[in-house]
């Protein structure tokens, strides 16, 4: 796989690194960080190094609020139709689970996806015993997120591993809170109906600096939507953090 | 126009006194475009204004506004804008409860400071609701973290519940948030509300913006009582003809919903108007704008009238100004409905889109009835269904569920007659109907909610329940079939067992 992808990136985290947000992958994501650092090549604007045993934050030089810094995933996706709402992304027993405290956080991931109904998705979106996904970019219809203002939802996506939704459409809660928390990308496709052409387990790529998602198993490349201004404030981390790395609010509180 | 953060008063963020340099800011919402309809594009974020709409500099071209755009120029002390536009809001007031109010505090202590005051002690409304009565410990830990805060914070506005065992004994207790927000006061024409609910545009009602956040956003309000926000533009419904006697606004919504789908209003404000909506009582224009966010709608709004000025007298000692929409004002997209001629509906499963005639679904055979909830849990709704019970005279052939959403409701139910009743109350109706008794005031099984919640489907069954929502999973149970209803129609397939259209009975 590696040698059909001219760059792999590990993606940009947050300045203040938070000790909550673990952009570190696990075992079962090594199609997305490959361990050794050579077979890389080194993303077009900026270069970046990182230790293969583990990918650590990578801080981002200092980027102006209205450049996109590029970005890439890569992995195995996760194929849902439309209409995705909460309470499926993240039903609602789990949500006396507080987000903000880490090992709660690191629970509510092992329950991302676990609403949805078994006869539509039997693959698992998390492995039974594990607590993360091995499914790093979910591919979805219309509307996605729909349903209940809970940020659980983006923060579970995050927590399980999730690193970015493609997807036709948003509801605007979910979309709004996946760019607050920094948790996961929201992206747009241009064209309708490219859930219908990928299957869960393919292998693809989501290049925010082209705008482009490539499924390399089916041989299929479908243009995205520009993240635009959301972008630095995932990339920083999150509304605060990109507040504070814009100097709007003082980093020391 | 660019969003420049910085209003002109500084020390905007507390701690920072000056003005950041980069004052491009503009986060939160991307360009969004809807391929569906070019009149529901919504304008990029670092857009230059559209020539066509640009405010005149010589003021000779009035610049019409809606309700929610003057709403949201009042509360950014704007003159005028447009939707698009990413505008600072003030907030008058935010609320939170027990499932996002932990996660919120936890955001605002981590940003702010441990030792950080909320902007504003008497605008933040603390409300535990969601999963009050069960024995769950994380949630019954979650009240005890907002207490906690709430005390810490000096919070004028907390309705705490101590003694699960009997809700009647805390006397600060209230119930479901949204319905609180309302009985309380709090809610007020031309204000801004934000709460960590989505729907919290429930009190649009009320002629005010409000919308649900999430919990990183309202950690920022808590500290700076200020957001980002983007300018919805408005869809106008206007709603005419005599509301027959078997509808109710429930039945309105629904219809609406089905026939705009449920991405139908994203990112859009809904405006209901018209001689219908003008009819309605508070209760029943909460239902309708309750279920604005189901359409994807960002907030819902009814033009404030006597009936809301009267609903407020006694609730609320503050001062509040009306907006209204100008003769001139842009709507995105108009809809027309001749109410009249509508029939009961039912939102089959699973979307509440899924709209179906009550009659047509004749044939479904139930399991069991919930009455309760924000949307369909206020004393109006019983008073309904009781209206149903008390026509037929029969007992419910299936468990059904009564929950008022708060303390307030579950006194009317037991305190105020039903009219042509002879003077009975609603809770004797029930009774009488073979209905399990009013259960503790809290958002009970409309979302699940720990295993334990009363009421909640914990095997497949098929429920007709005059809650929001009915996606797999809604009420527990992933295979669970739900059919949102009025609480007529909700009565009604109580006493058959089938879903039944309340006509056969009313």
């Amino acid at each position: 796989m590696a040698t059909t992808l001219s760059s792999i990136q590990a993606p940009v985290s947050t300045i203040c690194a938070s000790s909550q947000r673990p952009h570190c992958p696990t075992g079962t994501q090594s199609l997305l960080f490959v361990s050794k650092p050579s077979n890389y090549t080194i993303f077009a604007k900026t270069s970046y190094s990182f230790k293969p045993s583990k990918i650590r934050p990578i801080t981002a030089p200092r980027a102006t609020p209205s450049s996109s810094p590029p970005t890439t995933f890569h992995g195995q996706c996760y194929v849902l139709g439309d209409n995705i709402d909460t309470d499926q992304i993240i039903p609602a027993e789990h949500l006396t689970l507080v987000p903000s405290k880490p090992d709660e956080y690191k629970k509510l991931g092992s329950f991302a996806f676990s609403g949805l109904p078994t006869s539509l998705y039997p693959i698992p979106f998390i492995q039974p015993g594990t607590d993360s996904t091995q499914y790093p970019i979910i591919i979805a219809g219309a509307n996605f997120g729909c349903g209940s203002s809970r940020e659980h939802a983006p923060v579970a996506l995050g927590a399980a591993g999730v690193r970015a939704v493609v997807a036709e459409s948003y509801a605007r809660i979910f979309f709004r809170n996946s760019v607050a928390t920094g948790e996961v990308y929201p992206i747009e496709l241009e064209h309708e109906g490219v859930n219908k052409q990928c299957t869960t387990g393919d292998i693809v790529t989501v290049d925010l600096e082209r705008n482009v998602f490539i499924n390399h198993t089916k041989g299929k490349e479908f243009v995205l939507k520009p993240i635009g201004d959301a972008g630095p404030v995932i990339d920083a981390g999150g509304i605060f953090a990109y507040a504070r790395k814009t100097g709007m609010i003082s980093s020391v509180v | 126009m660019a969003a420049t953060i910085v209003p002109a008063h500084a020390a905007f963020f507390g701690a920072k006194k000056e003005i950041g340099a980069r004052a491009s800011f503009s986060p939160s919402i991307s360009a969004h475009r809807c391929r569906k309809h070019a009149l529901n594009k919504v304008l990029a974020v670092m857009s230059p204004p559209q020539p066509s709409r640009a405010p005149s500099t010589t003021g000779s071209v009035k610049h019409g506004m809606t309700m929610t755009e003057k709403i949201l120029a009042k509360s950014s002390d704007r003159s005028k804008l447009e939707p698009g536009e990413n505008i600072w809001v003030n907030i008058d007031v935010l609320m939170t409860h027990d499932v996002c109010g932990p996660g919120t505090i936890g955001i605002f202590k981590k940003e702010f400071g441990k030792n950080a005051k909320v902007w504003d002690r008497e605008k933040i409304v603390i409300i535990p609701d969601h999963y009050i009565f069960t024995s769950d410990e994380r949630a019954n830990r979650n009240v005890d973290i907002i207490r906690d805060f709430a005390l810490e914070q000096n919070i004028k506005y907390f309705y705490d519940i101590k003694d699960l065992s009997n809700f009647k004994v805390n006397p600060d207790y209230k119930g479901v948030c949204h319905v609180a927000l309302a009985q309380e006061g709090h809610c007020r024409p031309g204000e801004v509300l934000l709460g960590t609910d989505s729907h919290t545009c429930n009190a649009g009602a009320f002629g005010q913006f409000a919308t649900g956040i999430g919990n990183t956003d309202a950690g920022f309000v808590m500290g700076t009582g200020k957001l980002l926000l983007k300018v919805p533009p408005t869809m106008r419904f206007v709603l005419d003809g005599e509301m027959p006697h078997y509808l109710l606004a429930k039945d309105l919504i629904l219809q609406i919903i089905g026939e705009i789908t449920v991405a139908g209003a994203t990112y859009k404000s809904m405006e209901f108007v018209g001689s219908t909506v003008e009819s309605l009582n508070m209760e029943e224009r909460m239902t309708l704008c309750n279920m604005v966010v189901e359409a994807g709608g960002k907030n819902g709004v009814v033009p404030p009238d006597e009936t809301t000025f009267k609903y407020l007298e006694g609730k609320t000692s503050l001062n509040y100004e009306p907006v209204y929409s100008d003769e001139s004002a842009k709507f995105i997209s108009e809809y027309r409905f001749d109410v009249s001629k509508l029939e009961p509906v039912v939102a089959k499963p699973h979307s509440p889109d899924n709209l179906a005639l009550a009659r047509e679904c004749k044939d479904v055979k139930i399991d069991r009835v919930y009455i309760g909830s924000c949307t369909g849990g206020k004393t109006e709704d019983f008073m309904a269904a009781a209206k149903v019970f008390l026509a037929s005279g029969k007992k419910v052939k299936v468990p059904t569920f009564l929950v008022p959403a708060t303390q307030k409701v579950w006194m009317d139910l037991y305190s105020l007659p039903v009219p042509g009743s002879g003077g009975k109350t609603c809770s004797q109706i029930f009774e009488e109907a073979g209905c399990d008794t009013p259960a503790s005031p809290s958002c009970g099984a409309c979302l699940g909610g720990p295993r334990d919640t009363y009421a909640r489907m914990n095997e497949p069954m098929v429920c007709v329940s005059t809650t929001n929502r009915n996606f797999p999973g809604r009420m527990g149970h992933k295979e669970g079939q739900i059919y949102l209803a009025s609480p007529y129609t909700a009565a009604a397939s109580a006493l058959t067992g089938y879903v039944t259209d309340p006509r056969e009975f009313l």
